[in-house]
């Protein structure tokens, strides 16, 4: 954990690995609701950091972070979301080349992975799930689209994510949902945010 | 009583709802937004006798002009421009009484880029994720103002206030921003340092409430690797590969992969909300006053 100075009252922490990153947001997150930690406006998780804004004395909370014992991610605690998907995206076979597999061992693949919120951005709900193996790890498209329909299963790098409305976009379409990712009228306008974990459950007759 | 609402005669180049943002949900990917000049904002509520949170309209450059449809108190601040009711001038930066079906109008700026007009009781639309703000970047909250369109306002909660004395920005021949360095100073070379202290930039025309970009010499990498996607704070400094530093505003995104040489305190943004085009430029870059883990680094 490297703590590193973002202006007069914010920090970013950068960690080793995102699994690690992940880890600490989780840590940030028990201390803020167990009361244990100062007040601060935003923590924002990112590929192998955590943001921190709004601090009022950030040196003392980085000094204070040394001392931490930040216990590793489980796999079994907290939150599962499951997002009904059709593989039926303009990329399938492609994605299948690259990996070396038929289109239906993609659904298989990627259905068959615990994927939790590593953190979100981009677009209001854009969450980026981590979880695929690196094997199936991937560049994004040379060129990217200027139109991806809302609730695209898609893959870049080392994540999936489902755009949460039409906008460009430069990664892998493997499929398709119907979920709304994005609500700023429900009580949770997101419907994935940072730490929880999502399951892809095949929709019939796909 | 009537229903208190505005109608937009002339929307103006770009005028938006704005209050003060959506704090506290950058981690769902949803930036603060709000007004970018706050300290003007503020004062156009407070003289419209407004709390600070309420929404106001901020204009770009050419200002607006909105009919009352109940008897309201208006005041503009920000952006000196001329302010007309029903034709006839009317005094910028202090509450002014327009009755039920005058057009009240904010012209363009004198100077600087962004005026603010309140009313009384405030646009009153409904909030979205607690705040009335347009965020241009992810589209949340109400669209630009457009010709024609109808915004109902609040209910007044406060007399208006003759009280403050508002001081007349005089023009600005240049804008000086302070920055801290960090978190990302380290991917530049130390050239790149100097130069940042020493140049003279302009800001570009390509600003926006996203963030203000400018001209001049480029900001050399020490090395050619890629950053992950990082958390992306209000007055980051972030350096794309072309080398010229994006002050990032209040619809800047949450995350980034290009790194952030410093950050602006966020009491400097107003000012820089309210740089024109061509404005000269300098950043007065100092490094934090101790490491925030001593021996550490």
């Amino acid at each position: 954990m490297r703590p590193l100075p973002v202006g007069r009252h914010g920090l970013l922490i950068e960690s080793g690995s995102g699994e690690e990153a992940e880890a600490l947001h989780a840590e940030l997150l028990r201390r803020r609701t167990a009361g244990d930690l100062p007040d601060v406006r935003e923590i924002v998780p990112a590929a192998r950091t955590v943001l921190l804004q709004g601090l009022d004395d950030p040196s003392r909370l980085a000094q204070e972070m040394t001392q931490w014992q930040v216990p590793p991610l489980t796999d079994t605690r907290g939150e599962t979301v499951d997002i009904p998907v059709r593989y039926d995206g303009p990329d399938l076979a492609e994605v299948a080349d690259l990996w070396g597999v038929t289109a239906d061992e993609v659904a298989g693949i990627h259905s068959a992975t615990a994927f939790r919120v590593g953190f979100c951005g981009f677009a209001p709900g854009f969450a980026y799930l981590t979880g695929l193996a690196e094997r199936f790890h991937l560049p994004r498209r040379s060129t990217p689209r200027t139109k991806v329909p809302a609730g695209s299963v898609a893959l870049a790098g080392p994540y999936t994510g489902v755009y949460p409305r039409s906008s460009p976009g430069g990664w892998q379409l493997i499929g398709t949902t119907g979920a709304a990712l994005w609500d700023p009228a429900r009580d949770r306008a997101a419907l994935l945010v940072p730490g929880v974990r999502v399951r892809f459950v095949p929709e019939e007759g796909t | 009583m009537t229903d208190r609402g505005i109608e937009v005669v002339r929307a103006g180049a770009l005028t938006t709802v704005q209050d003060l943002g959506r704090p506290g949900h950058a981690h769902l990917g949803v930036t603060c937004s709000g007004a970018l000049d706050r300290t003007s904002h503020r004062l156009a509520n407070r003289l419209a006798g407004n709390p600070a949170e309420a929404a106001t309209l901020e204009t770009t450059l050419n200002g607006c002009a909105v009919r009352v449809t109940a008897d309201v108190t208006v005041a503009v601040t920000g952006a000196p421009c001329p302010v007309t009711v029903e034709g006839r001038p009317a005094p910028w930066g202090a509450p002014v009484r327009v009755p039920a079906g005058s057009v009240v109008a904010a012209g363009a700026a004198t100077h600087g880029v962004r005026s603010y007009l309140a009313f009384s009781g405030g646009i009153g639309i409904e909030p979205v994720l607690g705040s009335r703000s347009t965020d241009l970047l992810s589209g949340l909250g109400p669209e630009p103002l457009a010709d024609g369109a109808a915004l109902p306002l609040g209910a007044p909660s406060g007399p208006p206030s003759h009280s403050h004395l508002v001081a007349y920005p005089g023009p600005p021949r240049s804008l000086v921003l302070p920055m801290l360095l960090g978190p990302r100073d380290d991917w530049f070379t130390p050239a790149a340092l100097r130069t940042l202290a020493s140049s003279s930039y302009r800001v570009s025309t390509a600003s926006n409430r996203i963030g203000l970009r400018v001209e001049g010499p480029g900001l050399e990498r020490r090395g050619a690797g890629e950053l992950p996607s990082e958390g992306m704070a209000m007055g980051a400094v972030q350096v794309p590969p072309d080398g010229l530093p994006v002050v990032f505003l209040a619809d800047h995104p949450t995350t980034g992969g290009y790194p952030v040489i410093g950050i602006v305190p966020e009491e400097a943004l107003c000012a820089a909300a309210q740089a024109a085009p061509g404005t000269a430029l300098r950043f007065t870059p100092v490094r934090p006053r101790r490491p925030l883990v001593p021996h550490q680094r």
